[in-house]
């Protein structure tokens, strides 16, 4: 059992990223050729999972929404994870004034009603990939830098540490090169869960149309279409639902089988 | 807090680019510059940005939010006619997350590894990972279209003004259940998985030897000694998950097309109506500033050794 978890989630996200990778090899039509004679066709042999009111092939646009989701997941999540890493670790290691201002900063920003604050700027910007990408990285930074102030809080009084300002290192190199290291194992865990939670995220920014515009296919924009088709079209509705769930399963799986390696 | 929570929202959706006035007018041909001009000075907007926030936030203060820029109406006036619907949903929300998540993770808890145990297990992480909206879409398909038992949006029927008091009880219960239900099966999962954990480590503790070496019952001590300490945590966790149900709002409320808060917001965003948006981003900041409140005090009320002192 101990770490089987993990190989299955990352078996999940293997194939999810060779597809992302090989999507114009494997999809079996254009995601936004548009086909007249085969409006919201149901899953045959010539459409694996059936086609949408417009005609486009459901399987392909699935195909290509893997690499958005999948680009928006990592990318949002690398944005909050350097932010957090640097603000958690620079109120950590040098504490007071500048610590206690950081962590007011956090606690404000759990407070807020994130989603609303996505939703207005994103409808002040306008929706784009790259805005959702940095709006989402902007306001999950704060769990990771949580983390790291708690680590670097309990590491820096250590002794390999204070060894490292006998020998005259400088306060950059020693949170660079020895404390952040020494405390990435739960921010990692951490940043896995966030990818699962950013592509939640932009899946019901695209379903309200505030998210990744058509005719770019993500997981949540093909969702748009699903509302209007209820009862008429229920692959529409069920097949990108299952790819993220099943994406979102193999990030907390990972998360799950780190967890268990590394406390 | 607040100062910080207003600052921001303000800075960031002043900064964003357009100006509002301009955006407003663009369209309109008949509208010179100098027109545009003299509107922006009406709104203050030809300040600086500091002297435009002090101006804003002593308006909020006194509750002057402004109008919004589609109707002209008062934006305060908006959103307290759709607060209660979306208020009234969330704490439904909430009281069910509570009677579901504590039993069933009490349940888990009692036999770790058992066959309930791993299979609410299973559940829980496919809850966690599954979007809700996408939950609400197959349910609706299910119970509204297929089986036609429930009404599939809205909150009332055509016919609700000619009902006497119980049908319409019962009409806004159809017409919520399933919304209600959705929204709770997103932060069950959470719950329900932090209540299992709390309850492990609680049943592992020396008073819980204790009761059972004094020969309680096996009710007595789950319920009465190990439970009570357990649910601190819960409190924290649900203080928390304040924001997330109320941002849940938007979606769910555009999906079963309920006139609340949610949805508002969700139309004052396809339109860029700046000032009904801010607003609605202090306002439901302060409705999670005061369910945290809340979270607070109850937390001092079950946990007797936590009083706060001046």
């Amino acid at each position: 059992m101990k770490n089987k978890v993990l190989v299955i989630g990352v078996f999940i996200i293997g194939i999810f990223s060779l597809i992302a990778i090989l999507a114009p090899l494997i999809s079996p039509y254009d995601p936004s050729v548009i086909d007249q004679n085969n409006l919201l066709t149901a899953p045959s042999w010539q459409h694996l999972l059936g086609t949408d009111s417009l005609g486009r092939d459901v399987a392909s646009r699935l195909i290509y929404g893997t690499r958005i989701s999948l680009a928006v997941g990592l990318i949002a999540v690398g944005i909050a994870t350097i932010l957090g890493l640097i603000l958690g670790s620079i109120g950590g290691f040098y504490g007071g004034f500048i610590d206690a201002l950081i962590m007011r900063f956090v606690d404000i920003m759990l407070c807020f009603p994130t989603f609303y604050l996505i939703l207005g700027v994103v409808a002040i910007l306008g929706p784009s990939i790259y805005n959702i990408m940095v709006i989402i990285g902007l306001t999950s930074w704060m769990g990771p830098a949580r983390l790291i102030r708690g680590e670097i809080l309990s590491l820096k009084e250590r002794e390999f540490i204070q060894a490292e300002r006998v020998m005259g290192a400088s306060n950059f190199r020693i949170i660079a090169y020895h404390l952040i290291p020494n405390a990435i194992g739960p921010v990692i865990v951490n940043a896995t869960l966030g990818i699962g939670g950013a592509i939640m995220l932009e899946s019901g920014l695209s379903f309200l149309g505030l998210g990744v515009q058509p005719p770019v296919s993500s997981w949540g924009n093909i969702l748009i279409e699903a509302k209007s088709t209820l009862g008429i079209a229920w692959w529409i509705t069920a097949f990108p639902g299952l790819a993220i769930l099943i994406t979102i399963l193999g990030f907390n799986f990972i998360a799950e089988g780190l967890k268990n390696k590394i406390g | 807090m607040f100062l910080g929570i207003t600052l921001i929202s303000f800075l960031v959706i002043k900064l964003a680019p357009g100006k509002p006035v301009i955006l407003q007018y663009a369209l309109n041909p008949k509208i010179s510059l100098e027109e545009i001009k003299r509107l922006e000075k009406i709104e203050g907007l030809d300040k600086p940005l500091h002297i435009q926030y002090i101006n804003w936030l002593k308006n909020s203060l006194r509750f002057n939010f402004g109008r919004s820029f589609g109707d002209g109406r008062l934006v305060l006036d908006k959103i307290l006619e759709r607060a209660p619907v979306t208020l009234a949903i969330n704490i439904s929300v909430l009281i069910l997350i509570l009677l579901l998540a504590i039993p069933l993770g009490v349940r888990c808890a009692i036999k770790p590894g058992s066959l309930f145990d791993n299979s609410a297990t299973i559940l829980v992480f496919l809850l966690f990972a599954a979007p809700t909206f996408w939950l609400a879409l197959l349910l609706m398909q299910l119970l509204c279209i297929q089986l036609g038992w429930l009404p599939i949006s809205g909150i009332t029927s055509l016919d609700f003004g000619y009902l006497n008091w119980w049908e319409k009880l019962w009409d806004l219960t159809r017409h919520l259940f399933l919304p209600v239900l959705v929204s709770s099966l997103g932060g069950l999962a959470g719950v329900a998985r932090y209540m299992r954990l709390s309850m492990i480590e609680a049943l592992n503790q020396p008073y819980i030897y204790t009761a059972r070496a004094k020969g309680l019952s096996e009710g007595s001590v789950v319920y009465k000694h190990a439970l009570r300490n357990a649910i601190l945590p819960i409190v924290t966790i649900l203080g928390l998950s304040i924001p997330g149900l109320l941002g849940g709002s938007v979606i769910f409320e555009s999906i079963f097309a309920i006139p609340g808060i949610g949805r508002l917001f969700y139309e004052a965003a396809m339109m860029r109506d700046i000032y009904l948006i801010m607003a609605e981003i202090v306002l439901v900041s302060i409705f999670t500033m005061l369910g945290n409140l809340i979270a607070d005090i109850s937390y001092a009320y079950v946990d007797p050794r936590i009083r706060y002192k001046r």
